[in-house]
Parts: C-alpha cells; sequence; structure tokens
C-alpha cells in the first residue's frame, strides 16, 4: 500500500529520521510507538509534505508514485490523510462550508457530481450525530474556540466525511477523556473494512486498546528498531524503550 | 515551507488591465482659469456653475496639500495633469455607443445589455468624465425618482443641485475637495422624493481610459423624506504606466426616516510591484442624517489604486439617525491605503457602527483612520467599533489610528481591534484535505471579510469575492 524507503529527515538543522524504513499494508492497523523526540510526527509530516520537514533522501512510494515529489493537496486528493496532534483554528471559515469544499475537492477528482448543500448537511449531521458531537458543529467556525477533545472529534469527523485510503492518526488519544477516546476508536473502527490502512501514531498504549493493531513499529532515534505484533505493546509496558533498543 | 511560503505569491497581471482606442477630446496639460472655462463650455454648464468652479480654483490654489496618512509616493504635479477628456459624440443609444467602449465594459464583466436585461440595475455608465448611458432612466422618472449626469442636473434641475451641493462637503473642506469642485468632469446625481423607494439598485461604473487624464467624479444624492434608495459604485481602470491622480467627491443627504446605502467595488489599477503605475485615489466622501430616524450606510470593498485617500464619513445631525461604515481595504503588492471613516454624533440618540477589515500582503500597508465624535448635545449617543486586521506574509504592514472625541459624558463608545496572520499551519491544514492553496487563502480571506460582504447587494458580493481572489492572487504560494 504504501512503502517508506530510507527515509532522511531534517526539521531545521537537526537530522530527525535517519534512513527509517516502513512497509504499511493494505487493510492493515499499523501502530507506531516510540519516546519523545524518537521522530514519530516527523514520519507522519514527511508522508504528507508539511513544510516543517525537509526531506533529504529516500522515497516514499505509494500507488505507483514517489508521493515526495508531489504537493500537499495532490497528496490528499490521492487519498492520504493525516489527523493532526494539534488542529489549527481558522477564525471566520464555517467548519461545514470547509468540509463541503474538501469534499467537493475530492468528488472532482474522482469525476463525480458536486454535492450540493443540502445534501451534504444531511451526511454531515449523520456523522455529527454518531460521533456524539454537538449539532452546532455545523455552524461553528472551524476549530476556533474548540476544545481539545472537541478538535479531535472534529478530526475523527473530517475523516469520517472524506473516506481516505491511508490514515495517519497524529497522538489522536492525547488530551482525551474516556468518553470522547471511546467515541473516537468507534469512529476509527468503523473505517476499517480491510482495504484502508491506517498508521496510529501514539505515546501510549491505551488506545490500542480499542483498535487493535496488527502491526507495532517501534520507532527510535529516526529509525524503526523493532516490529511485531500486539503482543509487543505488552512488551514495551513491562520493560520500556530502553529495554526494546538494548534488544534491537 | 516556511513562512517564506506564504510570502511568495504576488504578481499575476492585472486583469482588467488594457486599453481601449477611443478618440479624445482632450485639454492639454495644467490648471488655471482658461482650463475652468473650457470645462464649463465643453459641458454646456450654466453661469453660475462656472463661477462656482472658478471660486473653488483660487481656493485651491491657496490650499496645501496635506501630509498627515500614512502614505508615501511621489509628489504629485498638478500642472502636468490633464483635466478633462471625453469621447468625441455623446451617444443617444446603445446602438450608437463605440462597440469598442462596449467591449471594454464585457471584459469587465458587466455588459450594459446583459444589467440592462438581466440585473433590473439602471445603469449611469461613465466612460472617461461623460456619462455614455443611462438606462432605465424611464421606469424612474414614473416614481419621480431622478438618476442622471450630474451635467444634466445642473441644466435640468438646477435648483437641487444649487442648494444641496457642496452643503455636505464645502467647496475647500479639503485640498483634494476643493481641486474637485474646480474640475470635477461628471458623476451622478439621485433624488428620490418623499416616501418614494427606489424598486432597484443604481449602480454606476467608473473607468479610466485617457492617458494622464485626472479623474474627478461628483456625486449628489438627495434622499427626500421616507425615501430609501440602494446605490452602488464600482470602479476599474486600464493598466497605465504613468500615476494617475482620482480625486472624488461624493455627497449623501437623507432627510427624516429616509435611508441611503451607499456600496462602492474600488478597484482602480493598483500598479505593479514596486508601486509604479497606480491610481492615486483620494476621495472625499460624506453624508448627512439630516432628519429624525434617517439612515446612512457605507460599504466599500477596496481592492484597487496603489493610494488610497479615503473616509467615508456620516454627520448624524437628527435626532436617533444611524450612521454605519462597513470596509474591507486590501492592500497587496506596493498599494497603499489610508482609509477609515468620520462618525459625527449631533443629535440625540444617534448611533453608529464601524466595522474595518484591513488585509495586507506582499508589501502593502494599510491603516485604519477612524473618528468618532460625540457633541455636547448627543446625549444617549452610542458607538460600536471593530478594527481588524489580517496578514499575509512578513513584509507587509497594519496600522489603526483610532480618535475619539467626546464631549457627552454618558455616551457609549466601544472599540475593538485585532491584528492576525494567515498562518502556515492554517494553510497547510487546508491543504491537507485536499484545498488548493489559492482556493485555501481565499477561504480564510473571505472568512475574515465575511461580517461586511453580508452588507453588499448579492451581485456585488459576488464580484467583490472575486475580486478580492484577484488581488490576492500570488500572494502566498
Amino acid at each position: 500500500m504504501m512503502e517508506i524507503k530510507n527515509i532522511h529527515a531534517k526539521i531545521g538543522e537537526n537530522e530527525i529520521l535517519k534512513g527509517l524504513n516502513l512497509t504499511l499494508e493494505k487493510g492493515k492497523v499499523h501502530a507506531i510507538m516510540g519516546p519523545n523526540g524518537a521522530g514519530k510526527s516527523t514520519l507522519s509530516k514527511a508522508v504528507v509534505g508539511h513544510y516543517d520537514v525537509e526531506v533529504t533522501g529516500g522515497e516514499i512510494l505509494y500507488k505507483g508514485k514517489n508521493i515526495l515529489e508531489m504537493a500537499p493537496e495532490e497528496r490528499a486528493l490521492e487519498g492520504i490523510f493525516l489527523s493532526f496532534q494539534n488542529p489549527v483554528e481558522v477564525p471566520g471559515v464555517n467548519n461545514a462550508y470547509f468540509l463541503r469544499t474538501a469534499f467537493n475537492a475530492k468528488e472532482r477528482r474522482e469525476g463525480k457530481p458536486e454535492t450540493n448543500a443540502a445534501q451534504f448537511l444531511k451526511l454531515m449531521r449523520m456523522h455529527i450525530e454518531r460521533l456524539g458531537m454537538k449539532p452546532d458543529m455545523i455552524s461553528r467556525n472551524l476549530n476556533e474556540g474548540f476544545s481539545g477533545g472537541e478538535k479531535k472529534r472534529n478530526e475523527i469527523l473530517q475523516m469520517e466525511v472524506l473516506q481516505p485510503d491511508v490514515i495517519l492518526l497524529d497522538e489522536i488519544d492525547s488530551g482525551l477523556d474516556i468518553d470522547a477516546l471511546k467515541a473516537v476508536s468507534e469512529g476509527i473502527n468503523r473505517m476499517k473494512n480491510g482495504e484502508r490502512t491506517f498508521l496510529v501514531i501514539t505515546h501510549y498504549s491505551r488506545i490500542l486498546d480499542y483498535i487493535d493493531p496488527d502491526y507495532v513499529h517501534v520507532l527510535q532515534e529516526g529509525r524503526i528498531v523493532k516490529t511485531g505484533g500486539p503482543e509487543l505493546v505488552k512488551l514495551l509496558e513491562a520493560e520500556g524503550y530502553q529495554a526494546i533498543a538494548g534488544d534491537a | 515551507m516556511a513562512q517564506t511560503e506564504v510570502d511568495k505569491l504576488l504578481s499575476k497581471d492585472y486583469e482588467l488591465g488594457f486599453t481601449v482606442d477611443v478618440e479624445e477630446d482632450t485639454v492639454p496639460p495644467g490648471l488655471n482659469e482658461d482650463v475652468i472655462r473650457f470645462i464649463s463650455a465643453k459641458k454646456n454648464e450654466p453661469d453660475w456653475m462656472t463661477e462656482l468652479r472658478i471660486k473653488a480654483l483660487h481656493k485651491w490654489e491657496k490650499m496645501e496639500e496635506p501630509h498627515w496618512a500614512h502614505l508615501h509616493y511621489t509628489p504629485i504635479d498638478y500642472q502636468a495633469i490633464s483635466y478633462f477628456s471625453a469621447p468625441k459624440r455623446a451617444p443617444n443609444s446603445l446602438d450608437e455607443v463605440n462597440p469598442e467602449i462596449l467591449k471594454a465594459y464585457e471584459k469587465l464583466g458587466i455588459p450594459l445589455e446583459e444589467q440592462k436585461m438581466l440585473q433590473g440595475i439602471a445603469v449611469d455608465a461613465v466612460f472617461d468624465s461623460v456619462s455614455v448611458k443611462t438606462t432605465y432612466s424611464e421606469t424612474l422618472k414614473e416614481l419621480g425618482i431622478i438618476f442622471c449626469s450630474i451635467s444634466e442636473a445642473m441644466r435640468d434641475h438646477a435648483e437641487l443641485v444649487k442648494e444641496y451641493m457642496f452643503s455636505v462637503v464645502p467647496m475647500t473642506d479639503n485640498y483634494y475637495a476643493a481641486l474637485n469642485a474646480a474640475v470635477f468632469t461628471d458623476g451622478t446625481f439621485v433624488y428620490i422624493p418623499k416616501g418614494v423607494r427606489c424598486p432597484m439598485e443604481l449602480s454606476t461604473y467608473f473607468r479610466i481610459n485617457a492617458q494622464n487624464t485626472g479623474q474627478f467624479e461628483r456625486t449628489l444624492i438627495i434622499a427626500d423624506e421616507g425615501s430609501y434608495v440602494s446605490y452602488n459604485e464600482g470602479c476599474s481602470a486600464p493598466q497605465r504606466d504613468e500615476n494617475q491622480l482620482h480625486a472624488a467627491v461624493v455627497e449623501l443627504i437623507a432627510k427624516k426616516d429616509a435611508e441611503i446605502k451607499y456600496s462602492t467595488i474600488q478597484n482602480w489599477y493598483p500598479g505593479d510591484s514596486k508601486g509604479e503605475g497606480g491610481i492615486y485615489n483620494f476621495v472625499t466622501k460624506r453624508g448627512i442624517c439630516e432628519g429624525e430616524n434617517s439612515k446612512i450606510s457605507w460599504t466599500q470593498v477596496e481592492t484597487g489604486s496603489s493610494i488610497t485617500w479615503k473616509y467615508p464619513s456620516c454627520i448624524l445631525k437628527g435626532d436617533y439617525s444611524v450612521g454605519e461604515f462597513y470596509s474591507v481595504a486590501v492592500t497587496s503588492r506596493a498599494q497603499q491605503a489610508d482609509t477609515g471613516t468620520k462618525m459625527i454624533h449631533i443629535g440625540k440618540h444617534t448611533r453608529s457602527t464601524i466595522v474595518s477589515k484591513g488585509i495586507s500582503a506582499m508589501h502593502g500597508q494599510n491603516s485604519y483612520r477612524g473618528l468618532v465624535k460625540i457633541g455636547p448635545d448627543a446625549e444617549g449617543a452610542r458607538n460600536f467599533s471593530q478594527c481588524d486586521s489580517l496578514l499575509i506574509g512578513g513584509e507587509c504592514g497594519a496600522h489603526t489610528f483610532p480618535y475619539l472625541e467626546s464631549q457627552e459624558a454618558m455616551a457609549q463608545i466601544e472599540h475593538e481591534a485585532t491584528t492576525s496572520k494567515i498562518s502556515d499551519e492554517q494553510l497547510f491544514y487546508l491543504r491537507q484535505r485536499g484545498i488548493s492553496e489559492e482556493d485555501a487563502v481565499s477561504m480564510i480571506v473571505h472568512g475574515f471579510c465575511k461580517e461586511v460582504f453580508a452588507q453588499l447587494p448579492m451581485e456585488f458580493a459576488v464580484e467583490a469575492k472575486e475580486l478580492l481572489n484577484l488581488t490576492l492572487e500570488g500572494s502566498v504560494g
């Protein structure tokens, strides 16, 4: 589905990713765990083409193309979605209008007719209700004045509406109370269809109790140092990253 | 993409920049009594008008050009400007209009024909100084509404012109107003009789066309007791090498229970990325709410000109009268704008609202300058002001100069101001959802301007959005 090959990447002068290799399989849930500063967020930013990250070597192959050569919006239209760790506030831009614009950009790309405002609102209301969000999410401005939990749910809302193929979740569980964590996890689980690929970046194992990863990768000092199944989560919990690194 | 990414984009050619080839009847550059007499004679003006112009000229000669605005430009040589240019033959019907002119309008997206048939808008189109065509005058005539060029009004409605011209903006109000009084070439006159609600948007499009020709429009709108009118003014100018001076004057008079809504889209040529060749726009716009319960509302979208100096104002004389000012001013490339309003509260329980949105991109400099003045008898007066600035990139500037003078202790005055920046993070967020960079910028900017656009008549709002996109095209990337 996606092949990340020997990626080297810098933020400013610091090399963060140092020859990272990772293959994401179609229909699977990959979890990335690792200590602070290991390069987890940098990896997700490199995949979506974030301006902070300068990729200095390697390639990311997806649908037969090296996506590193594509603009961020192109990558998005090819079905790559990032749920941001800290979604930015965009004052004055209506949430529903924003999401319909994104939705129609995708529909256009796929040669489908645009969805009108009424049809779209119906779709959006259905998702909002299912996620346990307040109805005013339609009329409020994008992330403006949202609580931490509302922002994360809004990311999941966007994911469910846009139906992407590759989903990167950057610390989707941080700052969530247990109800929000459940709602977010349910949203993610609804998206699993045997075709979509997930890359779940997390510090903690708790979200992995809800979304059952197929693979767990340990990222340390800019490289994947260990790959295993869900059992690796338990091992990490018991022994910490240090032990794993020594193991590698 | 660092902040530089946001800084990159601003150099798309001005799409409305073109010149059509029309024979002009132009006086040689310079300003003196002979030129004034020439203009007046050309327009078959009554003697009283000629004398007023000459009086204004002599007053102007003794006045000093103001320099208090936050603007920088090379001094204007007023003797190097030609003060009159008009198409040689004034046509009587659309068929007689020079096809070149019609083509120019079409390029601007405002074909007269289409407007006539589809929009239900009466158009008094000004092509370089002289009215080319007035439509819908018949329908308006039935209601007793006068909508004509100011030259016609001087001949056919002399009493009204004599009574009201210079009554709101006196001849010597300021340097540019005095200049305009001396040399104004044409403009629009509107009179709405008592109790009449004007059934259509009245609209005028101005164009500067002749090289080296100053444009000095003069507009006078009188809304008699209990009447209503919505007037739209839109501008656009062809590309040009030399700076052109535009010093217009607009006077509005609202009688008891009358309402005037005045909307402007200003899109004069902004100049190149160094500011070369753009229009200098020094405008005096003022309205008086003369009677009780009257209302004047100014809405402006200023996207053009290299220099904008403009403060549409309201004198709230009648008790319970209302003044409003909604503004979006965009400065991109090397554009500079010093714009705002004056709300002068004289009557009791007068209210005013000011919403100003300044957008700066590339090297644009945007200043809000506003005065709220509450007189000693303006018991119960209220003002609310909100001035927001949006910066796109790091080379531009936003400045706010609010002035407040209150002689009434109980007056309520609120002022809010914010400055924000389109951040790379916002742009990236929208792009990550598949929205193109230009659409993302326009989405953020429109969000910022929402309250002002909501005040514009529908078709005008659409045009304003497009203009905004055009102006900001290339301001990021």
